[in-house]
């Protein structure tokens, strides 16, 4: 009974608690009454707009989300130097662009945007497009001697910690 | 050693740092030869770099007397929609074909902007009405 | 071991020339870029570098109100680009 109550009210339970966080970090102070009124806006906002939201959001792992989103974070900081690295020293002619094909094995669109937002961001690899079925990723790679070593390195570190988190 | 010295520090830290990646980002811009390479520099390491600038603007107000933590927002905004504005891009260049033809895909016919609309019968053909 | 106060204008001066510098530099690729896919990025860039610029005058500044700014710059500046980019892909930006 409370159960279906609270899901009546809250419909998003995630993007109520996004928007009372980002409505305290707009007005720039953490007190009380702000972050009541947030609740108040998280619960409106969804409940005034929801003929334009699609129906349930498929569930997710939030504890196995946040720890990959610490490890997307710290792939940032490293690679990001590479770049700057491969940027100033390595001359034109010895770059190695490269076209790599990923088949993928996740099905949802939201976790496609979520790999392939994460391959954008992670230096040296840009997610270029999806086929027309959508069944592979096209990447474009910046400097790499060995295609398949970047290839099967995208598949293990971020797809298959994807599938854990969508199963 | 006191607390607003470390922050000063820190502060001018971030903004050295900060700098150096949108400076280093524009240079790959400039240097590489090929469409997609020069996509690669400045939509990720300029996006570290303005995160940076960030975070001085942010230890900065600590620093001086008014803690606020609204520079977060543009943060995650730019994090989120730096990939975006990259893949758009790319899609822009594999449409007008001026990289290299990427690899057909393994189970399906060819990619989505590569695709050409077929004739579903009302998109007139070139010499009709001569 | 310069004064904090000392290393803090001249890393206020190194960012605001180095970002300067660095818009300069997209202007160049502007008008160099042979595809028009080379030439939405540079104005893409040259956004994000006058967003780090009205940052690093806020803290040159010490006033608060850049904030509204820089974020209205960013909203402002990824649209753009991607109204350019739905342009050339389809003729054709809101359908």
């Amino acid at each position: 009974m409370l159960g279906r109550a609270l899901r009546w009210l809250m419909p998003h339970p995630f993007l109520t608690l996004l928007l009372a966080v980002v409505w305290l970090l707009l007005q720039n102070e953490i007190s009380a009454g702000m972050a009541v009124f947030g609740v108040i806006l998280g619960v409106l906002i969804p409940w005034g707009t929801a003929a334009w939201w699609p129906d349930t959001p498929h569930r997710f792992r939030l504890f196995k989300m946040i720890r990959y989103s610490l490890l997307v974070m710290w792939d940032i900081m490293v690679a990001n130097v590479q770049v700057a690295w491969i940027v100033l020293t390595v001359p034109n002619a010895k770059l190695k662009p490269a076209w790599i094909v990923i088949p993928l094995d996740l099905l949802e669109p939201e976790a496609i945007t979520l790999l392939a937002g994460t391959i954008t961001l992670t230096p040296g690899t840009v997610s270029a497009d999806l086929s027309d079925e959508g069944h592979s990723l096209l990447v474009h790679v910046l400097h790499t001697e060995d295609p398949d070593a970047v290839r099967d390195d995208i598949k293990s570190r971020y797809e298959a910690r994807l599938k854990e988190i969508f199963s | 050693m006191s607390l607003e010295i470390i922050g000063t520090y820190a502060t001018a830290l971030f903004l050295l740092i900060g700098s150096g990646f949108a400076l280093v980002g524009v240079l790959g811009l400039l240097k590489f030869n090929d469409s997609m390479t020069r996509l690669h520099a400045p939509t990720k390491v300029g996006t570290v770099g303005i995160g940076a600038l960030l975070l001085a603007s942010m230890t900065y107000s600590y620093v001086s007397g008014a803690p606020s933590m609204h520079e977060l927002l543009i943060m995650a905004f730019l994090f989120v929609t730096a990939p975006i504005s990259a893949n758009f891009i790319a899609k822009v260049n594999l449409h007008q074909r001026a990289c290299d033809t990427p690899p057909a895909p393994p189970r399906d016919d060819t990619w989505s902007t590569l695709k050409s609309p077929e004739a579903e019968g009302d998109i007139p053909s070139g010499n009709e009405g001569s | 071991m310069m004064s904090a106060a000392d290393l803090m204008s001249a890393a206020l001066g190194v960012a605001f020339l180095s970002l300067a510098v660095a818009q300069l530099m997209c202007m160049i690729r502007l008008v160099l870029g042979p595809n028009t896919g080379d030439r939405i990025l540079a104005l893409d860039t040259m956004v994000i570098n006058a967003l780090g610029l009205v940052i690093v005058l806020g803290i040159h500044q010490g006033v608060r109100i850049y904030f509204e700014v820089s974020l209205l710059i960013a909203m402002l500046g990824f649209v753009s680009t991607v109204a350019l980019a739905r342009f050339i892909l389809r003729g054709d930006i809101i359908e």
